[in-house]
């Protein structure tokens, strides 16, 4: 099980939770399983979401590989200038 | 060998000045921008455009228009499909409205002719029966219940019940228990703030040349940020196939995130089908301002509270953002980089987008985060006013640094922000003494950095010489730092190498030119790209030699056996192998395509010194320096570069620059006369001082550092007026009349 | 209304062209003469990237028409390397950074050669003042100003 953080916005649509639990080693795994427990997400994940894996803030990238420990938190989809 | 290394310690090329390599065109007059392109046949294109904020479109009548001799097309989004995904339509309706219009300036329809007084003339034929309706600017009142309602329904799941019709977006950041962080706090200080929309100012106004076949192929030239992007959108626009639209962007006139996207290049393909005949479309500086993307306008309240020996024990922000009449989500970055710098048990940052009847908002360097920035930075600043203490003590108590849980979730992983808060502590321009009306601001700046698609080819010619091929118009420069990372990695030497940036068909995607990506993620596949082809030399070279592939390495330019057992041969330099390349299995290449990640996060400390005239209310800067990580600086002086042009843009916006809506809702200051950009003669030199914290997660340690100057002015340059004149102040732009103003209610 | 025919010297040279009698020099420049080195910005004579030097006085030239031409000395950015050899603000601008996007670049040339044949040694207040007609929006300035010193010095020491 991985542990995500939602940002504050998502909560409301996770049933409140600040931190949900979804089985998952890589980002389309985790998006996939947010998707399917909590299918108020799927429209945020489908505009676009990003994921920070330890620090790191991967775009995209499906394949990212996320260890069991790894701190992972959701963020909106990042655009630059 | 390691060809995954990403220590790398002693530079040769990078870190170096060397000359740009498309400095002879530029200043000779040699270079080709999007105006200076042209092709025969060509017919002049020219868009009319609606003199209303708000207004329904009740018929549009082109037939005498379309009757005019010399007149080849004319278009309307009639001559357009309605893409089915949400943000293209919203591209498109943009580009040429669709049933209203929603702010003045908004292009209504266009036509093509055989020369410029022809489609002047045109256009005046075009009869628009208009039924106007009401219509909101400001964003705090764009958010009210009872406000004109600028689209229908096109508010997201994330909008919380009971908010006005024009919210189109809700987000919510943070962690910890603010009530009982404020409940530790000595000094709670709630303050409220506005910013004005600023235009990214480039100089050189948006053009393109669109020539469309009969056979649906199409080719599009124009100065663009991401030629890739505009065919993306142009052909989702048109209809045709991806493949069918070759994209060449031309020398690029600055774009600032104001290039990121498309605002006559559908309108010219479209002409240009109808007319079966090129068009060309050149803005003119009025539209420029009226109907490109300037950024967001901001309503924002900040609570911060601090303990009397100066650590924050909670921090709050509301931020409300217009990104004109289309959706944004330009707040959820706001929101995100509000409180970056800080260290903080308890912080909460909740963001809004209200849609108005303003042009749609497109990208302006690191968008959304210099106003949060700013207003967070200024009421840190009066905390440490009321309670005496030292601002950048201050910064340097709460900072965040590796380790820290980020305001906006992550964990930081090694970041500069510690050490450029210490070169300004010991620089002597914080300790320099100030006169009479003078005062000092300082302010952190952040912003995420991205990396993303990118494919990078390059080829080792017979020669000796190497030329890249990759797809990211330079901007500032980018041609010569890539030129020196592949320089660097194959050990040749700079002059040997060159860059080249292609057009659409000619190599895989690369995503815009933006988030501070291009020298970290094209450098990256570049280092990638040079270490396959050096591979492909060790490989022939080992097959010269007769000994194993892993017993040849590669030094400084020149494959060599990987010690006295792999066989005592002399190296071979990369000339060497190039020149026999035929003989040893043809020509040799490298590519690396990548969706790049690990972009690491960027900090800047700013220290602003101004005088403000008691009698005018008008500021002088005085003196400016800028301290910024740069991971590692490729060419610093293009690093310089960007940290003294973001630093002049932000002061800019804090001092002059805004858009101004008249009652009627229309832009009273479309010209660089009434919006003020700073000229030479507003600035002092603006002092540099690069900090090299590797990002781990680039080959040199390279990290973006485009974005972040442009983010600490504001803050640097209100809290520095705000001390000289005595009397805090919480709005931008700060013109001569509102300091005058606060001023004299000072008495 | 007829198009008129101007005769005039650019960078030298004679010059022939026709233009309509509201046309700029700007647009003569750019599409009757095929020098493209002069920018439009504006339009308005507010952002200076279509400078030119007209009979030694410095203009904008899309406040300019091109039948003002008539027997004039033009002089553009097209105009200052010599053959092969760069003028030493060019080189100035390529050693020092001095460009960042390039757009402004021509009409800051123009202007600062201008400027240095008046006054080969102006100090930075009076680099800034002069070039204040000139729009940058990417480099702050700062290393334009380096520049121009370091070609006026250069030009002193020559």
């Amino acid at each position: 099980m991985v542990s995500v953080k939602l940002w504050g916005s998502l909560r409301d649509l996770a049933d409140g939770q600040e931190t949900v639990e979804v089985e998952a080693s890589n980002f389309k795994e985790l998006l996939d399983a947010l998707a399917a427990k909590y299918p108020a997400l799927k429209p945020q994940i489908d505009r676009g979401v990003s994921l920070a894996v330890d620090g790191l803030v991967y775009r995209n990238s499906w394949f990212t590989e996320i260890k069991p420990d790894s701190e992972v938190v959701l963020m909106p989809y990042m655009k630059g200038g | 060998m390691n060809f995954q290394s990403n220590t790398k310690a002693n530079f040769k090329v990078v870190g170096t000045r060397v000359p740009r390599p498309d400095g002879v065109d530029k200043v000779t007059g040699r270079a080709l921008y999007g105006a200076d392109f042209n092709v025969p046949g060509m017919q002049v294109g020219l868009i009319l455009r609606s003199p209303h904020a708000h207004a329904t479109i009740n018929s549009i009548d082109t037939s005498k228009a379309t009757a005019l001799p010399g007149v080849k097309a004319v278009v309307t989004s009639a001559d357009l499909g309605v893409p089915e995904d949400e943000s293209l339509r919203d591209v498109q309706d943009n580009c040429l409205a669709r049933g209203k219009v929603l702010y003045d300036g908004h292009a209504v329809a266009a036509v093509a002719a055989k020369d410029m007084a022809t489609a002047k003339a045109a256009l005046k034929l075009i009869k628009v029966d208009y039924t106007p309706l009401p219509h909101v600017t400001d964003v705090d009142a764009a958010m009210k219940l009872d406000a004109p309602v600028v689209q229908e329904a096109r508010a997201d799941e994330s909008v919380p019940e009971g908010c006005g019709p024009n919210v189109t977006h809700y987000c919510e950041f943070g962690h910890g228990d603010l009530e009982s962080g404020f409940g530790m706090a000595d000094l709670i200080l709630e303050r409220s703030f506005t910013t004005a929309a600023t235009h990214q100012g480039y100089i050189e106004p948006h053009a393109c040349v669109a020539s469309y076949g009969t056979d649906d192929k199409a080719d599009l030239w124009c100065t663009t940020q991401g030629q890739y992007f505009v065919r993306d959108l142009c052909s989702g626009i048109l209809g045709i196939e991806g493949s069918q639209l070759r994209v060449t962007a031309s020398e690029i006139g600055g774009g600032f995130g104001g290039k990121t996207t498309v605002f006559i290049e559908p309108v010219a393909l479209a002409l240009s089908r109808k007319a079966g005949r090129p068009v060309k479309i050149v803005m003119s500086r009025v539209d420029v301002f009226r109907a490109t993307g300037p950024t967001v306008s901001s309503s924002m309240d900040v609570r911060i509270g601090m303990t009397k020996d100066g650590r924050i024990t909670a921090a709050e922000a509301k931020l409300r953002y217009q990104g004109g009449a289309f959706p944004c989500g330009t707040v959820d970055m706001g929101a995100q980089a509000a409180f970056a710098a800080y260290d903080l048990k308890a912080v909460r940052t909740q963001g809004w987008n209200a849609l108005t009847n303003r042009p749609k908002e497109a990208a302006y360097r690191a968008p959304g985060a210099p106003m949060a920035i700013y207003a967070v930075e200024s009421v840190v600043d009066e905390l440490c006013q009321q309670l005496d203490l030292d601002p950048l003590d201050v910064r340097i108590l709460n900072a965040a640094d590796a380790g820290t849980k980020s305001s906006y979730g992550p964990t930081f992983d090694q970041i500069g922000l510690m050490a450029t808060l210490e070169a300004a502590k010991e620089h002597d321009h914080y300790h320099a003494p100030l006169g009479e009306n003078q005062g000092r601001g300082l302010s952190c700046g952040f912003w995420f950095n991205f990396g993303g698609n990118t494919s990078v080819s390059l080829a080792i010619n017979s020669d000796g010489t190497v030329s890249v091929t990759e797809g990211n118009p330079d901007i500032g420069g980018s041609r010569a730092s890539i030129s020196m990372m592949a320089a660097e990695e194959l050990g040749v030497a700079y002059e040997k190498v060159r860059t080249i940036i292609t057009d659409t068909s000619s190599l895989g995607q690369n995503d815009v030119t933006d988030g501070s990506r291009v020298t970290f993620a094209v450098g990256l596949a570049t280092i990638k790209a040079a270490r396959a082809a050096i591979r492909v030399m060790c490989g022939r070279v080992a097959k010269i030699w007769g000994i194993d592939e892993d017993a040849v390495v590669w030094e400084d330019g020149a494959a060599k056996p990987s010690g006295p057992n792999a066989g005592d041969f002399e190296p071979m330099t990369l000339a060497d192998i190039a020149a026999i390349s035929s003989e040893t299995g043809g020509p040799i290449a490298g590519h690396h395509e990548v969706n790049a990640e690990g972009a690491g996060v960027s900090f800047g400390v700013h220290l602003a010194d101004v005088e403000v005239d008691p009698e005018t209310g008008a500021t002088k800067v005085l003196r400016y320096t800028v301290f910024q990580d740069a991971g590692k600086a490729v060419h610093p002086d293009y690093v310089e570069g960007q940290m003294q042009g973001g630093a002049a843009q932000g002061i800019g916006w804090a001092l002059n620059e805004e858009y101004i809506y008249g009652d009627d809702g229309r832009l009273q200051n479309a010209g660089f006369l009434d919006y003020r950009i700073p000229v030479a003669s507003d600035l002092p030199n603006i002092d540099t001082v690069i900090l090299e914290i590797p990002n781990p997660g680039h080959p040199y340690g390279v990290r973006g550092v485009g974005e972040t100057p442009i983010v600490p002015p504001l803050a640097a340059l209100s809290n520095a007026v705000s001390r000289a004149i005595g009397v805090r102040l919480h709005e931008l732009p700060m013109s001569p009349p509102k300091i005058l103003k606060a001023v004299m209610a000072k008495g | 209304m007829k198009n008129i025919h101007v005769s005039t010297t650019l960078n030298g040279d004679d010059a022939e062209f026709v233009c309509a009698p509201e046309e700029t020099l700007l647009d003569a420049l750019r599409n009757r003469l095929g020098l493209s080195g002069a920018k439009e910005g504006c339009g308005t004579g507010d952002c200076g990237a279509c400078t030119v030097e007209m009979d030694g006085r410095l203009v904008c030239s899309c406040l300019v028409l091109g039948a003002e031409a008539q027997g004039a000395q033009i002089k553009t950015v097209e105009g200052m390397a010599i053959g092969e050899a760069l003028h030493p603000l060019q080189q100035a601008f390529i050693d020092h950074a001095a460009l960042q996007c390039g757009i402004c670049t021509p009409g800051i040339l123009v202007a600062a050669k201008n400027l240095l044949e008046r006054n080969p040694d102006p100090t930075d207040t009076e680099i800034r003042y002069w070039l204040a007609g000139n729009l940058c929006r990417c480099t702050g300035y700062d290393k334009i100003i380096k520049a121009v010193q370091i070609a006026a010095a250069d030009m002193r020491g020559a």
